[in-house]
């Protein structure tokens, strides 16, 4: 019994290395598989700022080494207390102008870069989106405008998180 | 296969406000599932969106984004009638598109 019991769990245990090994090759035939909107576009996804687990690596790895500088130009809109972690609706908007980017990082999340929104000339710097959060902590938005980075912090309260366990 | 994604883009004029749910289950890699194993991470990386042949907005993702995704946003210049083409690609390589006209 114990020994079928450990060949199960050794098969299991190839047979999920596999399914990585997959997701892997996966992701480097990525650029063939885009669609034309995404080839147009021409812009990588930032694969590395994804993988930083907390949020000044995130940044770092966004941004370079650049560092934002609060700025009260930068609203955000989030609730107080979110009653459920796995959908927390957060909105942004900056009066800055030119600018490139809005990116939205949860310190306490597993990975603090939850999402990052290119902005090209013409559309207004304002998204709103639903995010997780694993459990209360602070949220931060990250505009880039004009080459500099401004940002706002808030911290929300969250009763069920939404990262799991 | 109908679309996972549902987008409404409605212009005033001036602007053009585009709202999109997609179906996504957005698995993080954290949650396990009814037997305790590993639900592997399975999220959207990138969606774009195309006006007149030019990105006008594009989401970078992590696993982070709520499941069911929603992203709303404006852009100048998009008039009734006007095409604008959506499109995301997952960390496994699927992607879904669609071309909604703008109204």
């Amino acid at each position: 019994m114990n020994i079928t019991d450990r060949e199960f769990s050794a098969t299991r245990r190839l047979v999920l290395k596999g399914a990585g090994v997959a997701a892997l090759i996966g992701l480097g035939v990525l650029p063939l598989d885009v669609p034309q909107a995404l080839a147009a576009a021409n812009d990588k996804y930032p694969e590395e700022a994804f993988k930083q687990k907390n949020e000044a690596d995130a940044i770092k790895a966004l941004y370079g080494g650049r560092t934002a500088e609060p700025s009260d130009q930068v609203k955000m809109d989030a609730p107080e207390i979110a009653e459920n972690g796995a959908v927390v609706p957060v909105s942004a908007i900056t009066t800055l102008t030119g600018v490139t980017s809005i990116s939205f990082l949860v310190s306490e999340n597993p990975v603090a870069l939850v999402a990052s929104y290119r902005i090209p000339d013409g559309t207004l710097p304002s998204v709103s989106n639903r995010i997780k959060m694993a459990k209360t902590s602070n949220l931060t938005v990250i505009v880039e405008a004009g080459g500099k980075l401004y940002s706002a912090t808030k911290e929300v309260k969250v009763t069920v998180g939404g990262c799991g366990g | 296969m109908a679309s996972t994604i549902r987008v409404r883009a409605t212009s005033n004029g001036e602007t053009t406000e585009v709202q999109v749910l997609i179906q996504h289950p957005m698995d993080t890699g954290y949650v396990k599932d009814a037997k305790g194993e590993i639900i592997p991470p399975h999220y959207i990386q990138q969606l774009t969106f195309e006006h007149g042949g030019k990105a006008v907005f594009i989401a970078d993702w992590g696993s982070g984004v709520s499941k069911d995704p929603y992203v709303k946003f404006a852009f100048k210049n998009g008039k009734k009638g006007d095409d604008l083409k959506i499109a995301w690609i997952d960390n496994k390589g699927a992607t879904d598109a669609t071309t909604a006209k703008i109204q």
